[in-house]
């Protein structure tokens, strides 16, 4: 889907935090992936490749880590994993379950020289 | 390039709610610069390393780690947070409407506006990677549109909204249509500053779309099930794209439509005049 902007998105974020810290170099990029987030890991690694090229951070390494989806039931109040949009609730079987968790898409942190 | 929808971010054009065709402007106006026409260069410039160097015989080698701890969406994010303002202090109704390409918006949007005739003002803002198509059929219903084309982009962002919105003749308390790049994925995630996202979902698609492509429908508050005049020539099974629908947000409100017989307009103004009267 929209991995290019999110690239984008990315690698804006690490060249504002490389210059605020001065540095000459970004050798590691750590990224909070949403299940729910609706993005390719893969397509975004790749993506990532072309935007970095000749940026501060040209050739580092890209951790994601995968943040799980996580709800709320409206109906009954239970807390559940969310695989799915769909997925029902596990003890009343009720539909829309409110993402708690799982759906956003931040860089955690960088590593800097 | 984006390796799985070839999207492409950087190259937005936006036009004017006189049309973008440039050269034939540019006749009329028998000069060579026109201020109707004036695409919007989106690329950015090229990164700055200034500032980077000067320290780096101090520091070369020494890795440490920093936390950021920053959305990648939250520039979008903030910019579509200014046009919720910039609308809300205008009381301007703005719908995001999304859908797969070919479901119908552009023909719902021409038919809903020819039913308006004129009673609300309204302004419409066309997405799609290319052509200035769409505006044109919405302008030649009277109502002023302007288009956006987003090159390779697989969607409209936040920031082409608020490059288009003073472009836009856009009258207090009055209706603005955001058509999106025909597209059921990449819309969802891009918060424009939008009251409510709308989703179409044609007939002739398929029931199952709902669960197959969650995002849109988890994120939209009314569904306009389209092309109902083709439901007699199809087994397509309303109640159950209706369930699936509900089974991804069980609050999202539908209305059956035909752009082509005119189903379901006046219900649909009806839902847009009652969410107006609480902008």
């Amino acid at each position: 889907m929209h991995e290019l902007s999110l690239a984008e998105g990315i690698r804006d974020i690490v060249e504002e935090t490389a210059t605020m810290e001065a540095a000459t170099r970004v050798r590691r990029i750590v990224l909070e992936i949403g299940a729910l987030a609706a993005v390719d890991a893969d397509a975004l690694r790749f993506c990532l490749d072309e935007v970095l090229s000749d940026s501060i951070a040209e050739g580092a390494e890209v951790d994601v880590i995968e943040v799980p989806g996580r709800g709320r039931c409206r109906q009954c109040g239970t807390l559940a994993p969310i695989d799915e949009r769909h997925t029902p609730c596990p003890s009343c079987g009720a539909y829309g379950l409110e993402v708690l968790e799982g759906d956003r898409m931040r860089v955690q942190a960088v590593e800097l020289e | 390039m984006c390796g799985v929808c070839g999207c492409g971010g950087s190259e937005a054009r936006i036009g004017s709610v006189f049309g973008g065709d440039r050269n034939k402007r540019v006749q009329r106006a028998g000069t060579g610069t026109t201020q109707a026409w004036r695409a919007i260069d989106t690329r950015r410039p090229a990164a700055s390393p200034a500032g980077l160097d000067h320290e780096s015989t101090d520091r070369a080698s020494v890795a440490r780690l920093q936390r950021v701890e920053r959305d990648i969406l939250g520039k979008n994010e903030r910019i579509a947070a200014a046009n919720r303002s910039w609308l809300a202090e205008r009381r301007i109704l703005a719908l995001n409407l999304m859908s797969s390409p070919g479901s119908g918006k552009t023909s719902l949007l021409v038919r809903a506006l020819e039913t308006l005739g004129g009673r609300l003002p309204a302004a419409v803002i066309e997405g799609d990677q290319q052509t200035e198509f769409d505006a044109e059929r919405i302008r030649a219903t009277g109502v002023p549109a302007l288009q956006i084309n987003t090159g390779k982009g697989c969607h409209l962002d936040a920031d082409m909204v608020a490059r288009a919105l003073p472009r836009l003749p856009l009258a207090e308390r009055g209706l603005l249509l955001i058509e999106n790049v025909g597209n059921l994925v990449c819309p969802a995630a891009f918060d424009l500053g939008e009251a409510h996202k709308v989703v179409i979902l044609s007939v002739t698609e398929g029931e199952d779309k709902p669960l197959k492509y969650p995002d849109m429908f988890a994120a939209a508050d009314l569904m306009l099930l389209n092309k109902a005049d083709l439901l007699p020539y199809l087994s397509f099974d309303v109640e159950r794209a209706i369930e699936y629908a509900h089974r991804v947000n069980p609050r999202l409100e539908v209305i059956l439509t035909s752009a082509t017989r005119g189903d379901g307009i006046d219900a649909w103004l009806a839902w847009i005049e009652r969410e107006r009267a609480s902008a």
